[in-house]
């Protein structure tokens, strides 16, 4: 085994590894009351965040309130649901946008041709999310690993090719007047402008947080981490990997189902295109950039992948020198981004540890690839320690 | 419906071969980067694309004045078929250096270097989509981009209803030409020795003096080339292309390895050519705006039910 995050090693990435080690010790022995500072810190930050002040820097082209509900609110949201997958269970999904779209379609559907009322609609959309994930997993969970992403990715595609070919819902013209959420009376009105949507959105996300966390410490999460080192050896213990890794499925589907609700709420406007591969690649990219099974890098990850883009969007020199929307160059970005965390830094900004001496281990439930092939000039305590 | 299905299902059956003959290729790529690394090579599929578009440029180039016929147009195909395989191979070379290798050496798990496919593959078909394609054609990077017509649609004789016509044949025959080429240097040559025994026990491989950086290049090689043959063939046919041609087309050869047997070059042509059918005989039922459903429900079923594929995994030994 090797890198414990101070290793003499030439790579940049090392030094925030060691810094945030550094936060991360402090935080293990931190006192409940100290905790619970940080919690209500974050907390106070978020209620402050839609502030002109900070969207004057953060997004002075675009309405900040707005971007912070789509497309960073929502990435979150959703980086949140695919960690619960991809970070914990250590299943790879590759078809996550299948349930944001099972979600929104649900809101947009019954919303507008049977009338039902809006927070109905999105409990319906979680259940139907769920059911779907389940319908999904229960064939393909029994897979080995990389044959799972690639039919994940299969179903996200039969999802948006069949709303595209479904004239019931829309078809490829979508569907318009979606409702808005129904009004609280007294409490909050949902209109046009921004910031309710933007509370509505926070709200899920610290709802869905505290879910995840819980989740993470109890006999489940334990589950989850024992199938993603070793699913043979889980099994042996006992553990029933099947149900874990569905209940995983389900659980991830219903935040998707969430997000996909709360976002057709807003949006008013839904149509297939609105659910494409890149963005569940997108999504993906942003848990594995922050650290998959550590939350804070998750959302730093959502967070980073989410706004960047928006901000380029506004500098305008940039805009110059490539003659185009520096946006456009977003996917070119990730692709290249991608890459270069996977062979530097392939646990991601911020990791969980455990995650990271897993990886470094080099098993993390799917073996490794051609550890066997290795050349002459290989670690060979890696190879050893993937036996 | 019985009779539309009867009316149309020798025509379908010809459309099916034809497209199947070129999932096969792809999946060729596929199955030996699978069979040796035990690794999706995601980005496979730009590979292909990246065949398409060189053939675009050289259709281009000849700017035939009316589609070829006899020695001139057997002399261009063939060039055709090079270029873009050289192109192709040297592409998938290239991309087992920067994304794979580095990954490889440090023995990462597998889930890391699919996500690095993934990452390359994005990054490659943005990197057309913005740079090389404007570079190349002049045109708007994300727009169709059509070839012109190199060979004529001539019906050289009918079974039944369905016509064959000269671009079908010349699909179909390249295809399973490039297939026994590559079978026979896999099962017959000293390099294609080494790519087995790697596929089957990496380890032992390694004992008897096999250099696994060669051969794993000659996979990616090999493997690229097929996609590139495969790309040509795509453009000369349906004689468009646009910078994500390969992301549905990939997942179909994908899925095509799957169905014949992973690791199986045989399987990926036998999975190619079913998986070809089983979409065009569903298009005449449900319409062809469903075929890729079809194509995609039929992976999910196979690997419920058959997981190993129709022929079975034979590059390698099944392993958990």
């Amino acid at each position: 085994m090797k890198g414990n995050g101070v290793t003499g090693n030439a790579n940049p990435l090392r030094r925030v590894g060691a810094l945030v080690d550094g936060a991360r010790d402090w935080w293990e022995h931190a006192k409940a009351w100290q905790r619970y500072l940080v919690y209500l810190g974050a907390v106070v930050f978020a209620l402050i965040l839609p502030a002109p002040a900070i969207g004057s820097f953060m997004s002075p082209g675009a309405d900040w309130t707005s971007v912070l509900i789509y497309p960073i609110g929502t990435y979150i949201l959703l980086a949140v649901g695919l960690n619960v997958v991809v970070g914990q269970a250590g299943l790879l999904d590759l078809g996550f946008v299948a349930f944001f779209a099972i979600g929104g379609y649900s809101v947009a559907y019954f919303g507008t041709q049977y009338g039902w009322n809006y927070w109905a609609t999105v409990a319906f959309g979680i259940i139907l999310a769920a059911v779907s994930g389940v319908i999904l997993g229960a064939p393909t969970l029994r897979l080995r690993g990389d044959y799972l992403a690639i039919v994940t990715l299969g179903f996200g595609e039969i999802v948006r090719i069949t709303a595209n070919n479904t004239d019931e819902i829309g078809g490829a013209r979508g569907i318009t007047n979606v409702p808005h959420p129904t009004d609280i009376p007294g409490v909050v009105e949902f209109g046009l402008l921004p910031a309710p949507y933007y509370y509505l959105i926070l709200i899920a996300i610290v709802l869905v947080i505290i879910f995840s966390v819980r989740l993470q410490k109890s006999r489940v999460g334990r589950a989850w981490a024992a199938i993603r080192e070793d699913e043979d050896a889980a099994e042996l213990m006992g553990v029933p990997t099947f149900k874990f890794k569905l209940l995983a499925f389900a659980i991830g589907a219903m935040i998707g189902g969430l997000a996909g609700g709360i976002y057709a709420g807003k949006a008013v406007f839904i149509e297939p295109n609105t659910f494409p591969f890149i963005l569940s690649a997108t999504i993906l990219a942003a848990v594995v950039l922050g650290g998959a099974g550590n939350l804070p890098g998750v959302i730093l990850g959502a967070f980073v992948i989410a706004w960047l883009p928006e901000r380029f969007r506004e500098v305008n020199w940039l805009k110059d020198v490539l003659d185009r929307d520096p946006a456009e160059y977003r996917i070119l970005l990730f692709g290249g981004v991608l890459v270069l965390m996977m062979a530097l830094r392939p646990e991601g900004l911020l990791p969980s540890r455990r995650r990271r001496a897993e990886l470094h281990e080099g098993t993390g439930g799917m073996g490794t690839m051609g550890a066997e092939v290795a050349g002459p000039d290989t670690d060979v305590t890696t190879t050893e320690a993937a036996k | 419906m019985l009779d539309e299905f009867l009316n149309q299902f020798l025509p379908s059956t010809v459309g099916g071969l034809v497209v199947g003959s070129i999932y096969a290729l792809v999946a060729l790529g596929y199955t030996m980067v699978y069979g040796v690394l035990r690794l999706i090579n995601f980005a496979h599929s730009e590979i292909f694309m990246i065949g398409t578009f060189t053939s675009l440029v050289v259709i281009t180039a000849i700017a035939p004045a009316s589609p070829l016929t006899g020695f001139a147009l057997f002399g261009v195909m063939l060039l055709l078929i090079l270029l873009s395989a050289a192109i192709s191979g040297g592409a998938a070379m290239l991309l087992e250096v920067v994304a794979y290798r580095p990954l490889r050496k440090k023995g990462a798990t597998r889930l890391t270097a699919l996500i690095s496919a993934i990452g390359a593959s994005l990054f490659l078909q943005e990197l057309f989509a913005l740079v090389v394609i404007p570079w190349l054609t002049g045109k708007a990077g994300r727009n169709q981009q059509s070839s012109p017509r190199l060979v004529d649609r001539d019906t050289v004789f009918t079974i039944g209803n369905a016509a064959v016509r000269t671009d079908h044949i010349i699909v179909v025959v390249a295809a399973v030409v490039m297939m026994v080429a590559l079978d026979r240097l896999v099962n017959r040559t000293r390099i294609g020795r080494g790519i087995r025994a790697t596929a089957q026990d990496p380890e032992a491989a390694v004992l008897m003096g096999v250099s696994i950086d060669n051969i794993v290049r000659v996979t990616f090689l090999l493997g690229g080339a097929m996609a590139g043959v495969a790309g040509a063939l795509y453009l000369m046919e349906f004689e468009n292309t646009v910078y994500n041609v390969g992301f549905v087309l990939g997942i179909k050869a994908f899925t095509a390895a799957v169905l014949g047997g992973i690791g199986n070059l045989r399987g990926a042509l036998v999975g190619g050519v079913v998986l070809g059918l089983i979409e065009n005989w569903g298009a005449i039922f449900l319409g062809s705006e469903w075929k890729d459903v079809i194509a995609f429900t039929v992976l999910v079923v196979v690997l419920m039910f058959r997981p190993t594929g129709i022929l079975g995994e034979s590059l390698q030994k099944a392993r958990a």
